[in-house]
């Protein structure tokens, strides 16, 4: 298995990234050396095996809790917006989305 | 500088809590001797940020509450936070040129307790972007340097906290270990770190990498220090981390002065079963290293303790599997990261995805644009079940070994890397290399288990070596008290490197 160029810049479409040809390059060298290393798991019958998403359900049965819900924070909108890059009466702006 | 001023960055945790109780000194006194040090030996790139102001307002405060005659462990005490911890009174970096700058609207809930537990804060430490690295060489804002050969990586991701703790700027500091980045770096620079069992502290303000693996837990000179410290980070947080473990909070010091159970004084390990991982001990790791690691296993072996061999036959597929489930957890944590919110925005976007899609680039770092590369392929549609899903079938299996193996012993040890420290740069170029070098911390870490670094000598140059202490689910407390026993009979962990 091995990534063309093509596919390295499809992958950075998704991912939201804008890769120069040498980055792309480079990225398609680098991903697949990885996925040489990960033929070997291929390898592994797995046949029935449950996949393991939360690491100590091993050790006791996981239930994700849910909160009540109820509004449990007061309004932090000034604090919350300290560090966005650009807002306006409380909005965050964006370039025009709809002409 | 005076002979008192000397003592105080040579002390520990428990020392300085009991200095300050004593009203030998005083929080403001052993903060501003410690900002002085931070300042004087910046040139080791451990810290980001510091805020005198911040810190000698906590330390005021923790006065205040000592001269009212309120005591605590960590009352007074400084540490710093690895900088993707999020901090109020200090910015938020997680080593991202992304957060550049980024101010916390609230504190994590780790820092918050320590907060609350009187601990002082002196200020942020570097670390890998994101905490991907493991030499501290993929920063933002340049490498954190190994204060026992400067030109050596301190490890990674959390850096900067072994840096800090072992060159004596600061007495303990927090870290995160999504892969083995607590315990790798306390080895490569000779102090005690223990990542607790996945859920033991909360991931609340903790700048998500890979949310099934991230925990917080602390760096310090000794396995003591890292359990006062331990006591007060962990616990439930029920409404706030999903995957926060409905325990009680614990004393993890309650077992350091016993014997192990049914072992008496003189042998205090007696009855105490440790497994060897033949994988462990193959030609993969460095003979300096398993040089040490043995020696450092006779010691437990005189306490009374029994070594046995045995095997987690999935060793080596730990390394793929962690760097599928890692990275594609990445890619969906990151994808948060778009200009508009917080963080950088690229100037002047033409549009949306413009702004998106040049924001990221700009501010990501290589390694972790190719982290993101990864997972965005390893979800993607038609790979899902071959990578993702495959991997963590994996790690299931990884875990189960793991449950086999503690059906006959009671802890799991062995080397925390292949080798010492390398040369700062050294791996840069490529990452595959270092990504094979993570072979002993991802086990446990896929697992979700506790597991520690512990001081056991010097391999070769001479560079510091950890040895690597696993326990079973929940067991932190036991690992705490074997290191501890460990530390009564040997000296390591108090090497201060030379000029510190």
């Amino acid at each position: 298995m091995s990534l063309t160029l093509h596919e390295i810049e499809r992958l950075a479409q998704l991912a939201r990234l804008q890769l120069t040809p040498e980055q792309a390059l480079d990225a398609q060298q680098r991903l697949n050396g990885f996925l040489g290393l990960v033929e070997q798991m291929q390898a592994v019958d797995t046949t029935g095996v449950e996949p393991l998403a939360h690491p100590t359900a091993v050790m006791q049965p996981v239930q994700l809790r849910l909160r009540p819900d109820v509004a449990s924070e007061p309004n932090q909108r000034a604090a919350n917006q300290a560090s966005a890059p650009a807002v306006e009466d409380g909005l965050y702006l964006v370039p025009r989305v709809i002409e | 500088m005076s002979a008192a001023a000397l003592d105080l960055h040579q002390m520990g945790v428990a020392e300085l809590g009991a200095a300050l109780h004593a009203r030998q000194t005083s929080a403001t006194e052993v903060a501003q001797h410690l900002l002085a040090r931070a300042h004087a030996h910046s040139g080791l790139g451990a810290y980001l940020a510091l805020n005198e102001a911040a810190t000698l307002a906590q330390a005021a405060a923790a006065d205040a509450r000592l001269s009212a005659g309120e005591r605590g462990p960590l009352l007074g005490v400084p540490l710093a936070h690895k900088d993707v911890l999020v901090t109020r009174d200090f910015p938020t970096t997680a080593g991202s040129n992304m957060l550049q700058g980024y101010r916390s609207p609230f504190d994590a809930t780790v820092v918050q307790r320590l907060a609350a537990a009187g601990a002082v804060t002196l200020g942020k430490l570097n670390c890998d972007e994101f905490a991907m690295g493991s030499g501290n060489d993929q920063s933002a804002y340049g490498p954190a340097h190994n204060p026992w050969d400067r030109t050596r990586v301190p490890g990674g991701s959390s850096g900067g906290s072994a840096v800090a703790v072992a060159a004596r700027l600061a007495p303990a500091a927090t870290g995160t270990d999504t892969g083995g980045s607590i315990r790798q770096p306390a080895s490569f620079c000779g102090v005690t770190g223990i990542k607790p069992t996945y859920g033991r502290c909360s991931r609340y303000g903790l700048v998500a990498y890979a949310s099934s693996l991230d925990q917080a837990g602390p760096m310090a000179r000794s396995a003591h220090d890292c359990a006062l410290l331990l006591s007060a980070m962990a616990g439930p947080d029920l409404d706030r981390d999903s995957t926060s473990l409905e325990q009680p909070p614990e004393d993890y010091s309650r077992y350091l002065a016993q014997p192990w159970p049914g072992a008496s004084a003189s042998r205090p390990l007696q009855g105490l079963r440790i497994g060897l991982p033949r994988e462990f001990f193959g030609p993969g790791c460095a003979s300096d290293v398993l040089q040490a690691v043995r020696a450092a296993l006779s010691e437990l072996e005189r306490l009374g303790a029994t070594l046995l061999d045995i095997d987690l036959p999935r060793t080596e597929l730990a390394i793929p599997a962690y760097y599928i489930i890692a990275p594609a957890e990445a890619s969906s944590n990151l994808s948060r990261f778009d200009g508009v919110r917080y963080g950088h925005r690229a100037a002047q976007p033409s549009d949306l995805l413009d702004l998106y899609q040049r924001s990221r680039s700009e501010a990501f770092g290589p390694e972790v644009q190719r982290r993101i590369l990864l997972g965005t392929y390893v979800l993607s549609h038609g790979y899902y079940d071959a990578y993702y899903l495959k991997a963590q079938q994996i790690r299931r299996l990884i875990a189960q070994d793991f449950q086999t193996a503690f059906a006959r012993c009671d802890l799991i040890a062995g080397p925390v890397a292949p080798s010492v420290a390398w040369a700062i740069g050294a791996k840069t170029a490529d990452p595959l290399a270092a990504y094979l070098a993570d072979i002993y911390t991802l086990p446990a870490s896929l697992a979700g288990l506790p597991g520690m670094s512990v001081p056991a000598g010097f391999g070769a140059d001479p560079l510091p070596v950890g040895l690597q202490l696993i326990g079973n689910y929940l067991s932190e407390a036991r690992l705490l008290q074997v290191a501890h026993q460990l530390q009564r009979v040997s000296d390591w962990h108090t090497r201060v490197p030379q000029g510190f």
